[in-house]
């Protein structure tokens, strides 16, 4: 032991001579090193992520339409019109990030308070919870292309198995959920818990799991009932995965593109088209990818916006 | 069960109230199964159905005129507006390589950040980290006419490469790398070994998990992407599976057995991936939330 103790010391310290850390100058070919391992990863970062951070930027400040040879220099006027009514852009914009706004509004809450139960539930000692913790997560796994084509099938007012069902329990069996208001919310966020739903459970879980018992026992010699444990342990202790879970899944929501895409198509009207939809429509399809660019950057300010909110709040109400 | 938080004690099993309550979770938890089982098996029942049938109400759970009618059409080697296996092969190629990319740049950048000194290093890992904040659709436009200029709009690479230009993987990598013991490198060196060797020989070997996990990961994210291969992806016969599946709702409108043969193929390397990886699937998606 004492021996290898020794050898270990002497190791460290001719290492660090060799690192250069101890004084001896470093070789060339040491010098280089951490650079050639960089090397590839930097040639994709830089092309496809550095680049295109201000690239995009430029692209605002253009009349930037891809099929046209001329890209004329606006200034800013891409992020004026956006804030201009009775502008080309200004209707659908605003429209699409109304639309995305209701659609975080109504999934956020399900998507924070639904997957916190189902964690509890799971969090307790019984047979078989790894098993439904399996099942739950695993709509997740699955593509937006996938759960959006069987959500359509699901959902189709004619021959869907929700409306069929809702008929057999005596209720209206002809919702028209993906064409009309309010149904083409419902036709939406309910997919998107269905799949989603595990994804919150798992971190949830984790986050239960890292609370000191200790402190569930002390409430308890305490007289706590459970439902003052929750309130007094469980809920302080999970504070930051709830800053996570909830920031996350506004991000996400914010973002939602697929469901729309396939299940709603944007209907009824545009009223449920996304602002990526629409971004995405403006730049990709139309080619008018100034304004496109120019609304990107106003919708990750929106986002920005509101993540420094979310954390400021927590620290306010934690303190 | 040692990670349970409610641990109550042995004797306090037998209360009434306690088994009433194990009762309705096992009822509540129950139920939510079905709620995430049935839609998969009615997409898995009515791939094998006929067009009658799939669109027949009441609905019938188990084919009565059980067919591979639909898999045989969206096989068919023909020429065909919606080539399903060739899309299935497009995003196993696309997955595949994309992961692979991931996997040596990710992890020879972290190797780097996490264990060599270097002048520039914190810049670099700070500026690195910083992208992470930055949502992926700022990139839509700027990335787009990128890949247009490398002429390789409606090729698999525009699918495979600017991916992999995420942080997420080398974050994640660095993180595991630098708990590490610095002895395991000191040793190497002094017996001669370079850097490369060292990374290779010991550093790799050892962060099989991380490795897998972010693999895993890499894989999943890629063959499920949406919104970028909808747009930079065009000919049928380049499409990967998502954006394809979506075109066949218009080419097949209430084909549902056609649709949903095409969802069950998408669907299958996803859950043999998520069955036989679980805890890499898991414990990935519990680190990974800045990916998304």
């Amino acid at each position: 032991m004492a021996t290898q103790n020794v050898r270990r010391t002497e190791v460290q310290t001719s290492t660090r001579k060799i690192l250069g850390v101890g004084g001896r100058k470093p070789t060339d070919a040491s010098l280089l090193t951490p650079y050639l391992f960089m090397a590839p990863y930097l040639v994709l970062f830089g092309v496809f992520i550095l680049v295109p951070g201000f690239y995009g930027i430029w692209i605002s400040l253009h009349n930037w339409d891809y099929l046209l040879p001329g890209k004329p220099w606006v200034g800013l006027q891409n992020y004026v019109d956006l804030f201009t009514p009775g502008s080309v852009t200004f209707e659908p914009f605003w429209q699409s990030m109304d639309a995305t706004g209701k659609f975080t509004l109504y999934s956020v809450p399900l998507l924070v308070v639904v997957p916190l139960l189902v964690a509890l539930v799971l969090n307790q000692e019984f047979r078989g919870r790894n098993f439904f913790r399996t099942v739950y997560f695993a709509p997740y796994v699955l593509g937006v292309a996938v759960i959006g084509i069987l959500w359509r099938y699901l959902l189709d007012a004619n021959v869907g198995l929700v409306n069929y069902y809702l008929g057999q329990l005596g209720l209206p069996d002809n919702i028209p959920w993906t064409n009309e208001l309010p149904w083409a919310w419902v036709a939406l966020v309910g997919p998107t818990v269905w799949w989603t739903l595990g994804f919150n459970t798992v971190i949830y879980l984790a986050g239960l799991q890292d609370i000191d018992p200790a402190l569930y026992d002390a409430a308890k010699v305490d007289g706590a009932n459970r439902w003052r444990r929750f309130l007094h342990v469980t809920l302080p202790g999970l504070r930051p995965i709830l800053l996570f879970v909830i920031t996350v899944t506004i991000l996400l929501s914010a973002n939602v593109f697929g469901q729309p895409y396939i299940i709603t198509n944007g209907d009824p009207g545009d009223e449920t088209r996304s602002a990526i939809m629409y971004i995405a429509e403006e730049g990709l399809k139309n080619f008018n990818m100034g304004s496109a660019a120019a609304m990107s950057y106003v919708l990750a300010l929106f986002l920005a916006v509101i993540s420094v909110a979310n954390f400021a709040l927590f620290r306010y109400r934690g303190d | 069960m040692e990670d349970t938080v409610s641990v109550e004690p042995k004797a306090s099993r037998r209360d009434p109230a306690q088994l009433v309550r194990l009762i309705l979770s096992y009822g509540v938890l129950i139920l939510l199964t079905a709620v995430f089982v049935a839609p998969l098996l009615w997409m898995l029942s009515t791939s094998f159905k006929t067009q009658v049938e799939a669109t027949q109400l009441p609905p019938t759970w188990i084919p009565e005129h059980f067919t591979t009618g639909a898999y045989s059409k969206i096989f068919s080697t023909g020429k065909s507006q919606t080539p399903v296996l060739r899309w299935f092969l497009n995003s196993m190629i696309a997955a595949s390589a994309h992961t692979a990319l991931v996997l040596v740049t990710a992890s020879m950048a972290a190797y780097a950040l996490a264990r060599i000194n270097f002048i520039g290093r914190k810049l670099l890992f700070a500026v690195i980290v910083t992208t992470l904040f930055i949502p992926q659709f700022v990139f839509l436009m700027p990335n787009y006419l990128i890949v247009d200029m490398f002429g390789w709009l409606d090729t698999l690479l525009a699918v495979i490469v600017p991916g992999a230009a995420g942080a997420f993987g080398v974050f994640f990598l660095r993180q595991f790398f630098l708990s590490m013991p610095q002895e395991l490198e000191e040793a190497a060196l002094v017996d001669g070994a370079n850097r490369f060797q060292i990374f290779l020989r010991i550093i790799l070997p050892l962060s099989k998990a991380p490795l897998a996990t972010l693999a895993v990961l890499s894989f999943l994210t890629n063959w499920n992407d949406f919104l970028w291969p909808v747009y930079v992806l065009f000919s049928p016969e380049s499409l990967t599976l998502p954006p394809g599946l979506s075109s066949m709702q218009e080419a097949y409108q209430t084909d549902y057995q056609i649709i949903m043969a095409g969802g069950v193929v998408a669907s299958i390397p996803v859950l043999l991936v998520y069955i036989f990886a679980q805890k890499y699937v898991i414990r990935g998606a519990s680190r990974s939330g800045l990916k998304g």
